[in-house]
Order: C-alpha cells, then sequence, then structure tokens
C-alpha cells in the first residue's frame, strides 16, 4: 500500500506565546520546533499499516526549510521518503492555500490512505484534512481513534470519536484520515534510525514544480485574513478560602460556590 | 447580492442539539445589526417537527432537508446537501457549530465553495457587512481576530458553550420549508456502520456546564472516584490533565488542554491539577475556576477564581458532603 502523511512542524506545546510587533504573527525566537504532536499519531498508523501490508510510507510537508527536521523526525521512525514544498510565496498561506499545495502534490504521486493529524496546534484550524479530502475528490474520517484495513486492503473501518460516543464509519480506499490522540502510542526514532532517515530520500519542490500559481497561496490568495493577535484576557485575581480544617475550608467553597459564583 | 445568516442546526437521533440554539441566537443578534434575516438549515429523518423550536430561538425561517441518508451525520451526504442549499440561496454568513460534525463539515464546505472558514470562534462582531471573528490560537495561548476576502459565504464554527442561548419566545415562529436538493447513492463514499455511546449517557466535556478535572495529585486511577462522586452531586462530567491521562489512569477522551479537549465549561473544579502551561490554555475559558492542591505555589492558582490549598482526598469529599446537604 502506498500511504502518505501530511505533516506539519510547530511550536512544542511547552512555548509560551508571545506577540510579535504589529500583532500580525507570534515571536518565533527561541521557539523549539517539533512535529505536530497529532501527526505523530498519524505517522505512526501508516508505519503499522506498511508493515503489515507492505509499501511505502511518504511524508509531505509544507514550509520553510526548518520543516526538513520533522520530516527527518518521521524517516527516522521508519517512514520511506520525504516531500518538502518550500517556496518563498508560501508566506503567509492559510489552511485552503496549505491543502492545495498538499492536494496539487499527491495528485502526482500514487496513494491509498492519506494521513493528517486532526489539527495544528498552533493555529488551530483543523481543516486542512478536510480541504485535501474534498480537493483529491475521496472520502475523509476526521478524529479517528481506531483504525481497521480491510485483510484484502480495499476498506477501512474507522472509529470517529464525537461527543458523547463514537461512529463506526466504513470507506473504501483511497480515503483520507485525521488522526485523534488514542489511535496508538507512536514510537520514538531509534539511534539507528535517525542514521537511516540521513540517508532517505527527501524531495523538495517549488510552486512552480507543482504547477501552481504563486497568487494562488501567500497572503494575497488567502481567503482568511488575519486582522490581528491578542493575549488572553487576565483573569481576576482569585480568592484563597480560609478555613481551618478541611471540612471548613470545604463548606466555605460551597457556599461561595452557590452564593457568590451562582455556579452550583 | 448575498445576504442573510444563515445556521447549520445540529440534531442527533433527531433531537436538536444545544448548539444549535447558541448559533441561531447568535446569528439572530449579527442579523438585527445588519437588518437581515436569519434562516436555519435542518437536516436530518422525519424532522420537520423539530423546525417551530428554531423559529422560537430567533430563526425567521427554516429550510428542511427531510432524507432517511441524512439522519446520522456523513461528511458526503451533508457537504452535498448544504452547499447546494447554500449555492440556492446565497448567503452572505454561514455558521456551524465548532462540534465533531461542524468542524468536519465546514472543512469540506470551505474547499468545495473555494471559501475561507474561521475555525472554533469565540466572538463574532459584523462590520460593513462583513464578518470578524476572534478564535483562540495554540489552544487559548492567545487569540486572532480575522475577516474574510473572496469568500461567500463567509463560513465559521462557534465553540460550544460560549454563545449566550435566547430565551425561547413562545410567539415566535419561523417559516418552514422544504429544501430542493438532490443526492444520489454515488455519492456517499461513506457510512456509519455502527454508533457507540459511550456508557452512562455521559455529557461530553466540551459541552459540559461543569467539569471535575483530576492530575497528577490523584496518585491512581482508582482514587477518581472521589472525583466521581463530587461530580455526580454537581452534574458535573470529569476531565484529566495530560499526565493522568498519559499515566493510563483515565481514557484519551477525558483529556482537558493542548493536545486534549478545549473546554469552556460555567464551573471547572481541578484537583491535584498543578497547571501546566497545556492545561491552563484548555480551561482558561471556563467562567469559574476552582483550585484544590496541597502545592500553594502551582500555577493552578494563578487561573483559579477559587484556591483550596489543601489534601484533595480530604476536600472533595468534604465538598461533596456539604454540597449534598445544601440541596
Amino acid at each position: 500500500m502506498n500511504i502518505l502523511v501530511c505533516l506539519k512542524q510547530v511550536p512544542d506545546t511547552e512555548t509560551q506565546i508571545r506577540i510579535a510587533p504589529g500583532s500580525k504573527s507570534i515571536v518565533t525566537d527561541n521557539i523549539k520546533w517539533v512535529m505536530n504532536p497529532y501527526d505523530e499519531y498519524a505517522v505512526e498508523e501508516a508505519l503499522r499499516i506498511r508493515d503489515k501490508f507492505g509499501g511505502e510510507v511518504t511524508i509531505i510537508g509544507v514550509g520553510p526549510q526548518r520543516v526538513t527536521e520533522a520530516i527527518r523526525t518521521a524517516l527516522a521512525m521508519g517512514a520511506d521518503k520525504g516531500i518538502l514544498v518550500d517556496d518563498p510565496a508560501l508566506v503567509g498561506t492559510d489552511s485552503l492555500g496549505i491543502a492545495k499545495v498538499l492536494a496539487a502534490v499527491i495528485k502526482g504521486l500514487e496513494y491509498d490512505i492519506v494521513f493528517c493529524g486532526k489539527q495544528g496546534v498552533d493555529d488551530d484550524y483543523g481543516v486542512v484534512g478536510s480541504n485535501v479530502a474534498e480537493l483529491l475528490n475521496i472520502p475523509q474520517v476526521s478524529v479517528v481513534v481506531k483504525l481497521e484495513v480491510s485483510d484484502d486492503a480495499s476498506r477501512i473501518k474507522a472509529h470517529k470519536e464525537v461527543e458523547g460516543g463514537t461512529y463506526v464509519v466504513e470507506a473504501s480506499l483511497p480515503a483520507l484520515i485525521t488522526a485523534q490522540k488514542g489511535l496508538n502510542e507512536p514510537r520514538y526514532a531509534s539511534l539507528p534510525g535517525i542514521m537511516k532517515a540521513k540517508k532517505k530520500p527527501l524531495d523538495v519542490k517549488t510552486l512552480a514544480d507543482l504547477g501552481i500559481d504563486a497568487g494562488e497561496v501567500g497572503e494575497g490568495g488567502a481567503k482568511i485574513q488575519v486582522v490581528e493577535l491578542t493575549p488572553p484576557a487576565e483573569r481576576a485575581s482569585g480568592k484563597l478560602v480560609e478555613g481551618e480544617t478541611p471540612e471548613e475550608k470545604a463548606a466555605n467553597l460551597a457556599s461561595l460556590l452557590r452564593e457568590e459564583a451562582k455556579a452550583i | 447580492m448575498a445576504q442573510g445568516i444563515w445556521i447549520v442546526a445540529e440534531q442527533r437521533e433527531g433531537e436538536l442539539r444545544k448548539i444549535s440554539f447558541e448559533l441561531v441566537s447568535e446569528a439572530r443578534r449579527l442579523a438585527d445589526t445588519l437588518g437581515q434575516p436569519v434562516t436555519a438549515l435542518l437536516l436530518g429523518s422525519n424532522i420537520k417537527e423539530k423546525a417551530a423550536e428554531l423559529g422560537k430561538y430567533g430563526a425567521d425561517k427554516v429550510i428542511v432537508a427531510d432524507d432517511e441518508r441524512l439522519a446520522t451525520y456523513t461528511t458526503d451526504a451533508y457537504a452535498s446537501v448544504v452547499s447546494q442549499l447554500v449555492q440556492a440561496g446565497e448567503p452572505a454568513i454561514l455558521l456551524l457549530g465548532a462540534s465533531v460534525q461542524g468542524k468536519d463539515l465546514s472543512g469540506r464546505l470551505a474547499a468545495r465553495l473555494g471559501v475561507g472558514v474561521a475555525q472554533d470562534c469565540v466572538d463574532f462582531k459584523v462590520e460593513n457587512g462583513n464578518l470578524v471573528a476572534k478564535r483562540p490560537i495554540y489552544a487559548g495561548k492567545a487569540y486572532a481576530t480575522v475577516t474574510y476576502k473572496n469568500s461567500v459565504p463567509q463560513i465559521a464554527t462557534a465553540r460550544p458553550n460560549v454563545f449566550q442561548m435566547n430565551e425561547p419566545d413562545e410567539s415566535k415562529s419561523a417559516e418552514v420549508v422544504d429544501g430542493q436538493f438532490s443526492l444520489d447513492d454515488s455519492e456517499l463514499k461513506t457510512k456509519v456502520a455502527e454508533v457507540v455511546q459511550e456508557a452512562g449517557g455521559k455529557v461530553d466535556l466540551t459541552e459540559a456546564e461543569r467539569i471535575v478535572s483530576g492530575g497528577r495529585g490523584m496518585k491512581g486511577p482508582e482514587h477518581f472516584t472521589v472525583l466521581e462522586a463530587l461530580a455526580d452531586a454537581i452534574e458535573a462530567t470529569v476531565g484529566a490533565s495530560r499526565s493522568a491521562v498519559d499515566a493510563g489512569w483515565r481514557p484519551h477522551g477525558d483529556q482537558v488542554g493542548q493536545t486534549g479537549k478545549v473546554v469552556s465549561p460555567n464551573l471547572y473544579i481541578a484537583c491535584g491539577i498543578s497547571g501546566a502551561i497545556q492545561h491552563l490554555a484548555g480551561m482558561g475559558t471556563s467562567k469559574v475556576i476552582v483550585a484544590i492542591n496541597k502545592d500553594p505555589d502551582a500555577p493552578i492558582f494563578q487561573k483559579a477564581d477559587y484556591g483550596v490549598v489543601g489534601d484533595l482526598f480530604e476536600v472533595v469529599p468534604a465538598l461533596t458532603e456539604a454540597i449534598r446537604k445544601m440541596t
């Protein structure tokens, strides 16, 4: 089977987010860039399916040169090859623009399953997966926590998390899956894996290579425009609940919640 | 010219979900500033009788798409029907819930219609007839205010539990019409084979009015019964921090935070949670936050409206008891 994983590089979740002057972007100095956590589940699932059915796992990233680090991490986990689309015209591209680039790459490849993380933990849009599926005209199953592939590798049964339950969704391949935490336990890259990854193919493509007009992407092509970024509202400082004993504190808290906060 | 605000109502098993009323209420407020009508799309099977409820919350018109293949949400069927109705009716703005369904559908629709979508918004306003949406990024460590370009309609999803519901007005009613659409079986590439309900009919964290969450301080999975008793007394849903989930004490679906669920309940009670930055991002928009922790220097106290320094295994059962006595 040919399995593709769309991968994003994001600031580590430990990062304190600071807004840059001009309020349109964040301060990126000293940020530790990592593979998007949801993409780790996507890569792991792709590897497991390949190991069972044979075939290849190809990682596709879009962004500046630093994104090769995240792609190399996926290669070190065991993926076979990588493709990075890097082009100065991509700065300021929105979700739909990124999806167009990914779809253009994917249309040039053979594939049975396309994986994405359910969302990037940076911009939190969570729409690139369904955008790509639509542009490829293939079915999608999002927020998947369990995936079964039929023995003849023609169909999938995907367990999709919904509020208060799970939908078990069946689809024929090719299909696009977005990975949710719980899908699997991603492996760590081993030292031999890291060494091997250095020799695995990683192609870098430009928009021209893909036949994409620069006007379709970047800030100019974006359908969503950022007006400003703001920090979260400060919360008023709280109260320490008094009491000599745990029981007294609990009783005071209960009445504060009832009388003052009107929350219970 | 495109005009009017449309919302996609959400139903499960033929019952309207709360987000539907939140969407209609917010659409009503925005439409009033524009002087334009609110239209709700209602998709389902034998669903028409539910249309009147949407009118009471402020919808002027409800377009019903009734088909047995729309009984349970699938991306293919819903994207097909909603895009046909939208292309025929040309609304300026289309709002959906930032639910699992709404997030899935909005992305597919946006690509089909070639327009922008602002996901998981917590505030809307209209300027010069255009939607201005505010949405958390980095799970709430910052907020982005965004507008649209070349997008008809401008699509956005609204975070559940954030937008105020109008009081239903029994005297109001909506015009109910049958939507015109065609749906071919060949379009339906996915099928929901099974719907598994979580045991106990627990309210999902993203929709819960109250949440009681436990972290590393719970010391093990068996002690979550202490939180469950409190949750039971105040009709809350039990959540967990990432460390509790990664330790295998609670299922992944219970995790609150940057790589879990981002929640905004009326009341969030954090027990034995120190308050890692990823966790604080995920629950920071809760209306009232309570922290119960042994460590007075725990970062969670910076976010808390009410802090209790103490042993959760003493404080929480006493709190449960105190609340039970209050009723």
